[in-house]
């Protein structure tokens, strides 16, 4: 199979083809650094992102705090992974790299807010 | 009191002068901002991407603002919240700044030197001119972004986007995330005004269609949005007719570009570039009055943060040289935009001020494929930059070395788009 894409992974964007050979290994070309066939070979085989969302947070300025699945999660499981990090209310102070949730749908990776709260 | 710099706005423009200009031995630093809040807009930009350059690794809008406000308290830097600066005089050597917050009223700051880190603002639907009703249900992306990711207020469930700009796309994929349906986003230009990485990583992701040339003729609605008529257009950016489709919707989101916001700049008189709607700056980001300088999207409107923080690095290393008297002021060269590049940052050159190389910004006026940018004095060929693809979304950013800058005594430095040799 050939698929052309996009890399993401710097903002220059490079127009990769990735083709699958016979012996089910991959090759990638379009690239200008070693990081974009390690992109396109994730991309076919497991796509992963990193969800960067909110969450409700109590005696804070703001009823908002920002954070982030400390790592890429399952393109797929995105949507359940918002599910579950919408129920979650946190109470200030909250500092930045404080788990929120921990080990998120069972995948090891955990939430972390992505800035400092303080009470007030 | 009489400071050494004064920094006009607590945003990552502002954050990285003040930070820099401190280290470089600015010793009465203050940072004036109107929010309640150091960070400006990273705040509200909870997406991940930031800091590439800067850092080496992917971080949030918040997270990339806390590294420079960390900086800034560790280096014990004064700033004033919910403070709006109304004006800015030249005195000769110094200049006077009017303020006014509800704690002090109204202030004269006195001040060596000045930093214009201001940013920029989003167009609205008034500044384009949509024909229709004015219902509610019609919001700038960053208007929502702020209701979405700092207040907690859903903007709406059936959402249409207008503009392809990085903002839009990032919003296209939140309100996607937060359960909204987004139906189309539609971008007038035949391309995107957005990063590669936000087309795919926001709409590819979500199958949500891009509409290229095409724009919305019509808003539906009395009291809420009830729908928009979106069009398709030519070549000359003019409706074809019969192509009208009616949209049902609740929210209509804008990213239609962005306006530095320089008002205290043109009161105060330092003098403009009608293509960046920014300060004309040289390369220390020197502004026409002496002792003002501006940096980030109040300059020109940056599309990454990364290349703001390194914009400010130097207003604030030359307002720094400027209160020890290193500052030089003599022009070698001017820049000029030839054909294919919109505008061109800095737009002056002193070259006894430059350590190694100029860093020169720049945007294209249109997609090329496989071309080069040349940058000329006179008819010498001086520097090449290859691109694979240049994009008006993607700002270019072509670096020439003092050496090769220093084999010309004076003259007028050309940027242009040609075929590769």
């Amino acid at each position: 199979m050939k698929k052309d894409m996009t890399c993401i992974v710097c903002p220059i964007g490079c127009q990769m083809t990735i083709e699958e050979k016979a012996d089910g290994t991959y090759e990638v070309t379009g690239n200008t650094c070693k990081r974009g066939p390690k992109y396109a070979i994730n991309e076919m085989t497991n796509p992963t992102r990193v969800i960067p969302t909110t969450v409700v947070i109590k005696n804070a300025m703001l009823p908002r705090l920002p954070v982030k699945t400390a790592e890429p999660i399952p393109k797929g499981q995105i949507f359940d992974a918002m599910a579950v990090i919408n129920q979650v209310v946190v109470e200030a102070p909250i500092k930045t790299g404080d788990v929120v949730i921990k080990d998120l749908l069972g995948l090891g990776i955990d939430v972390v807010a992505t800035r400092t709260m303080d009470k007030c | 009191m009489i400071y050494d710099v004064v920094i006009l706005g607590g945003g990552p423009a502002g954050l990285a002068a003040a930070v820099e200009a401190k280290n470089d031995g600015a010793e009465k630093v203050l940072i004036l901002e109107r929010d309640r809040e150091l960070g400006g807009i990273l705040n509200q930009c909870i997406h991940n991407g930031f800091g590439l350059h800067t850092f080496n690794e992917e971080l949030t809008g918040p997270e990339y603002a806390e590294r420079y406000i960390q900086k800034v308290k560790d280096l014990n830097i004064p700033y004033m919240l919910d403070t709006m600066v109304l004006d800015m005089h030249d005195n000769g050597d110094l200049k006077s700044i009017h303020v006014i917050n509800e704690e002090n009223g109204y202030m004269i700051i006195e001040t060596k030197a000045v930093v214009l880190t201001m940013g920029c603002r989003e167009r609205t639907s008034g500044a384009i001119g949509i024909p229709g009703y004015r219902p509610s249900g019609v919001f700038t992306a960053g208007t929502a972004q702020r209701f979405i990711n700092m207040e907690g207020y859903m903007p709406g469930k059936e959402v249409v986007i207008l503009g392809s700009g990085d903002i839009g796309l990032i919003m296209a994929r939140r309100m996607t995330l937060e359960g909204a349906h987004v139906q189309a986003v539609c971008e007038l230009m035949p391309y995107s005004n957005g990063l590669v990485r936000n087309i795919v990583q926001c709409l590819d992701d979500y199958d949500i269609p891009l509409k290229l040339s095409h724009t919305i003729t019509f808003i539906h609605g009395k009291d809420r949005l009830e729908g928009v008529t979106v069009a398709k257009v030519d070549e000359k950016l003019k409706v074809i007719p019969g192509t009208e489709e009616f949209i049902p919707c609740d929210t209509l989101l804008l990213s239609v570009g962005l306006i530095p916001e320089n008002e205290i700049t043109r009161n105060a008189g330092v003098v403009m570039d009608n293509r960046t709607n920014g300060a004309i700056v040289g390369e220390m980001r020197q502004t026409s009055m002496p002792g003002v300088f501006a940096c980030g999207n109040v300059v020109h409107v940056h599309d990454l943060v990364d290349f703001v923080s390194e914009e400010a690095v130097l207003a604030g290393k030359g307002a720094a040289k400027y209160i020890k008297g290193d500052l030089d002021t003599e022009i070698t060269f001017t820049t000029t935009n030839g054909d294919g590049i919109g505008y061109v940052v800095p737009q002056q050159v002193a070259m006894t001020n430059v350590e190694e190389k100029v860093t020169f910004y720049m945007r294209v006026r249109q997609v090329f494929k496989d071309k080069v940018v040349n940058a000329y004095i006179g008819d010498q060929l001086i520097a090449t930059k290859k691109e694979k693809k240049l994009l008006p979304a993607e700002m270019v950013n072509f670096k020439i070395a003092k050496d090769v800058l220093a084999q010309y005594p004076a003259g007028e430095i050309r940027f242009v788009v040609e075929e590769a040799k």
